[in-house]
């Protein structure tokens, strides 16, 4: 008895040091980098922004055990691990944007205001102000990612609660309405003023449309311009065996990143991006056959990634402690596919996007990976099996990125030292 | 041996045998039967599955997170319900209501075209795949939960 005991404390404490002792928290990353785990089991952590002094805000996509669905951290003692944790708001949701003195955070419907003092406390937890109310949420696609330009307006993402605005969704053999009925409403981006209180659609501005949804979108204040990450439709091998294989399913549409100009149109459910053809194709319930080209005037991706990834975040890196390459290129997060099945799911890292004089190469890379913890670099073959699914990205004030995962609600915390 | 076979008791035995075996054997080739229809319904709901929902739910019946639920170790999947379960496949589901205490984003598809005994099959196959251990579905069952779908409609 003694003696098992004894060994399954042994094994106990293996287990323990191994999870301790994995390298840069079981990331890879590129040479010179390192990560830990600056938090874990949080909650459901979808978007995250940090405060100047340093303290992160996650707001979490359901309410935590707690009851509480946004959470503050601070790491107290500099060890790079947050050690003082607590949280409030009783609202499950994806945004959180700290501007200024202010805390922004979404509901899947609206947009609250709290305030911070001078330690980035919550002044008005219980009573925060509500800037806009009566945003769309039927459910699917109902994030409601925010940012901000340099000024005080807000850009919130409105997701198409459709996947290519079928008579009936998702129903096989049905049409795709034309006009779009659903672009008035949402599949776009809005804008409104992050001063005013009680605003609703009508106090708003359609910024961008043709959008189905967009999880990541950020300001580049060194070109003063919106970027946004759109998750392409999905299904095309469910509805249109003929025209599409499984194989060519899970690579179709590409997840496309685009530079955001006011009143541009990226073209859902119109078009979708074909990334081998480098075009825009019609969309099958728009009579489209899997070649026939899209209109001229959608927009063009600026970089086009593999399909159903999902991209969660972008964020623009502005910071000094990373190489030169990274400074004013963005970071995004993909949150790992589930439409490539029966295809191995693809996904589940941080890719990196290099920029040049304020243009986007049209390369990327992988960045970090190693999220979803596989053994020896397998595939991951369902979603649910990924131990980590990164969302979130923020930056923190000495220039380490840090990223959420939603899954069980750790934060990553990435720094480079030479 | 002629005398043996005209002595009635004799012949009255095998006769019985006879009968005993045939009956055994009839048995044992519904047996068969049943067994190998068993069998192909559960390939056929395999191919409907792999077909029409893996791409949602997974092909080890877990869902994913937040958008689609799992199947495996679903207590509706494996309850009683069966009428609701029909009317799953056959309509789609977009309810949000709490499925083992969470909720899913994603809208399913419909399957209008899907005949009872294909219905039968799939809902017989994610019923006793993954970890689930629950009856089989039989036509009769879809037919009657499409009756009663139908006559709530009306
Ligand atoms: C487009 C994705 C999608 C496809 C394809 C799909 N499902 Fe679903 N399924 C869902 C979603 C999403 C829900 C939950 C909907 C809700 O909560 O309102 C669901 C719910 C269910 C449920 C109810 C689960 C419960 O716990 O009550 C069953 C049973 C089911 N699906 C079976 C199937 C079968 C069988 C197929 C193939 C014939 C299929 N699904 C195809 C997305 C899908």
């Amino acid at each position: 008895m003694k003696k098992q005991i004894q060994l399954v404390s042994i094994i106990i404490f293996a287990f323990c040091m191994n999870i301790i002792a994995q390298e840069n928290a079981g990331l890879t990353l590129p040479t010179g980098f390192k990560a830990n785990l600056y938090a874990n089991n949080i909650g459901s952590a979808r978007h995250i922004t940090i405060t100047k002094s340093g303290i992160v805000f996650a707001k979490l996509n359901n309410p935590n055990k707690e009851g509480n669905a946004i959470i503050r951290l601070e790491d107290t003692n500099n060890d790079g691990i947050a050690d003082k944790i607590n949280g409030f708001a009783k609202y499950g949701g994806t945004g959180i944007f700290v501007k200024g003195n202010s805390l922004y955070a979404s509901s899947n419907e609206a947009i609250f205001k709290y305030e911070l003092d001078s330690k980035d406390e919550v002044l008005n937890p219980l009573t925060p102000h509500t800037i806009v109310s009566g945003l769309l949420d039927r459910r699917q696609h109902n994030s409601k990612s925010i940012t901000f330009d340099k000024g005080n307006n807000i850009y919130v993402n409105i997701g198409a609660y459709s996947n290519a605005c079928q008579e009936k969704d998702r129903m096989p053999g049905s049409q795709g309405m034309m006009p779009c009925p659903i672009l008035d409403s949402a599949g776009g981006i809005w804008k409104f003023d992050g001063t005013k209180e009680n605003q609703t659609y009508k106090d708003g501005k359609r910024y961008a449309t043709g959008l189905r949804n967009v999880l990541g979108l950020d300001w580049n204040t060194e070109t003063n311009q919106l970027y946004v990450a759109q998750h392409g439709r999905d299904q095309l091998n469910s509805f249109y065996p003929n025209l599409y294989s499984d194989a060519q399913n899970a690579e179709l549409p590409a997840e496309t990143f685009y530079e955001i100009k006011e009143g541009d149109n990226a073209g859902w459910p119109y078009v979708y991006y074909d990334p081998s053809q480098h075009k825009k194709i019609v969309s099958p319930e728009y009579g489209g056959d899997s070649k026939k080209e899209g209109s001229a005037e959608f927009k063009e991706p600026v970089v086009a990634f593999p399909a159903h990834m999902a991209p969660m975040a972008v964020l623009f890196y502005t910071g000094n402690q990373f190489p030169a390459k990274y400074k004013n290129g963005a970071f995004i997060s993909f949150h790992g596919s589930w439409n490539r099945a029966p295809l191995p799911q693809e996904g589940f890292f941080v890719a990196f996007v290099p920029f040049k004089d304020g243009k986007a190469t049209g390369e990327w890379e992988i960045f970090a990976n190693g999220f979803a913890g596989m053994e020896n670099g397998t595939k991951v073959a369902n979603p649910n099996k990924a131990k980590a699914r990164p969302c979130g990205l923020a930056q923190g004030p000495d220039g380490s990125i840090y990223v959420s995962d939603d899954t069980k609600g750790a934060i990553f915390k990435i720094s480079y030292n030479k | 041996m002629i005398q043996f076979l005209m002595n009635g008791e004799i012949n009255k035995q095998i006769n019985c045998t006879v009968k005993i075996v045939s009956k055994f054997t009839l048995l044992f080739c519904f047996l068969i039967l049943a067994l190998w229809g068993n069998a192909q319904n559960k390939i056929n709901g395999k191919k409907i599955y792999e077909t029409r929902c893996l791409v949602c739910h997974q092909a080890d019946g877990g869902g994913v997170p937040n958008m689609n639920p799992p199947l495996d170790g679903s207590t509706n999947v494996q309850g009683k319900d069966i009428v609701r379960l029909v009317k799953i496949i056959r309509n789609g589901y977009d309810e949000r209501v709490a499925l083992d205490g969470m909720y899913y984003n994603n809208a399913m598809t419909a399957n209008p075209d899907l005949k009872e005994d294909a219905i039968a099959d799939v809902l017989s196959y994610i019923r006793t795949s993954w970890s689930n251990k629950a009856g089989l579905v039989t036509i009769s069952q879809v037919k009657a939960a499409l009756f009663k779908n139908k006559a709530a409609k009306k």
